[in-house]
């Protein structure tokens, strides 16, 4: 029975990744396009007009879906950085440092969606409420843990310092999450419950969960496609990427 | 369906530029993402290739 059993940690190896990576990416790429049309054509087409808000609400098939992006890969990037910097794997500090810039472009749509939101909803763009203070810090925890990384040289320190900054950071998730039932904010509560009914309309939450299947079919692809780049940069004397720079010439 | 004509969609109710605000920059974001990693794979390809040919040639 043992020569059955899978060996996952082979897919550790750069190499294997590298290979998994590039055939997996195109499909996502693929599954992506098809569900953002699918939410787009029912979040324009068929989703009603809100009573309330009329049609600048369809702005949340965006807005929510881009912000738990913006939350869930921050807790991916922390997490592989933890594993990295703990067991010493390559492959988990470079998924860490290809995370950060597709987190950090998630959090800056949230924040950009949420001030168009913000301006006919509220009459303002911005307002230092709890929630939008936080996200704001979220975005900044990102590109200091970029910008922090980028500045060492040595890719092991970079990765470990950066492991740092991002855990210590992550205990703004859940202030995220929990700012609008721990203060009083101009943001409204919780989109989505696992405990209470939803309270949209079912095509609105249809278009909503599609869109957020879209975002994490985007978000895997291109976290694959810049993971494959830094394993090349970081493996440039390996054979095995020596062999592949020889041959993709010759295609 | 909540439009009767194409520029009725496009007005979006009065909040057209709230909506296609939002939407423009998100698309263009999400379109420039991919491209810069895709770019960013070839230029590792390039390097170790020059690094190999560097090699050889030494």
């Amino acid at each position: 029975m043992s020569a059955e059993r899978i060996h996952w940690f082979t897919f550790a190896a750069p190499s294997r990744f590298y290979a998994l990576a590039g055939a997996v990416a195109p499909w996502l790429w693929v599954a992506a396009a098809a569900l953002a049309a699918a939410g787009l054509y029912i979040g324009f087409f068929v989703a009603p007009t809100d009573a309330q808000q009329g049609d600048a609400y369809r702005i949340i098939f965006i807005h929510v879906p881009a912000a738990w992006m913006s939350m869930v890969i921050y807790m991916a990037m922390a997490g592989w950085a933890a594993v990295g910097w703990m067991l010493n794997a390559r492959m988990a500090s470079m998924l860490a440092r290809a995370l950060a810039p597709t987190g950090a472009i998630f959090t800056f749509i949230a924040l950009w969606t949420g001030a168009f939101w913000g301006k006919p909803a509220w009459g303002t763009w911005w307002v230092w409420d709890a929630r939008l203070t936080s996200e704001l810090i979220l975005l900044f925890l990102y590109l200091g843990y970029i910008a922090l990384t980028e500045a060492i040289d040595d890719v092991r320190r970079a990765d470990k310092a950066g492991a740092l900054l991002a855990i210590v950071g992550a205990v703004n998730v859940p202030i995220i999450y929990f700012s609008v039932r721990w203060w009083n904010t101009l943001h409204q509560g919780a989109t989505i419950s696992m405990t209470a009914a939803p309270k949209m309309a079912s095509t609105m939450l249809t278009a909503m969960l599609l869109m957020t299947f879209a975002f994490w079919a985007y978000a895997f692809a291109v976290v694959f496609v810049r993971a494959r780049a830094i394993v090349l940069e970081r493996e440039s004397h390996a054979d095995w990427v020596r062999a592949l720079a020889h041959k993709e010439q010759i295609a | 369906m909540s439009w009767n004509s194409p520029a009725d969609f496009f007005a979006m109710g009065g909040y057209g530029l709230y909506v296609w605000g939002s939407y423009a920059v998100t698309l263009l974001i999400l379109a420039m993402e991919p491209w810069l990693a895709a770019r960013r794979r070839e230029r590792a390809l390039r390097d170790a290739l020059r690094a190999t040919d560097m090699d050889t040639q030494s």
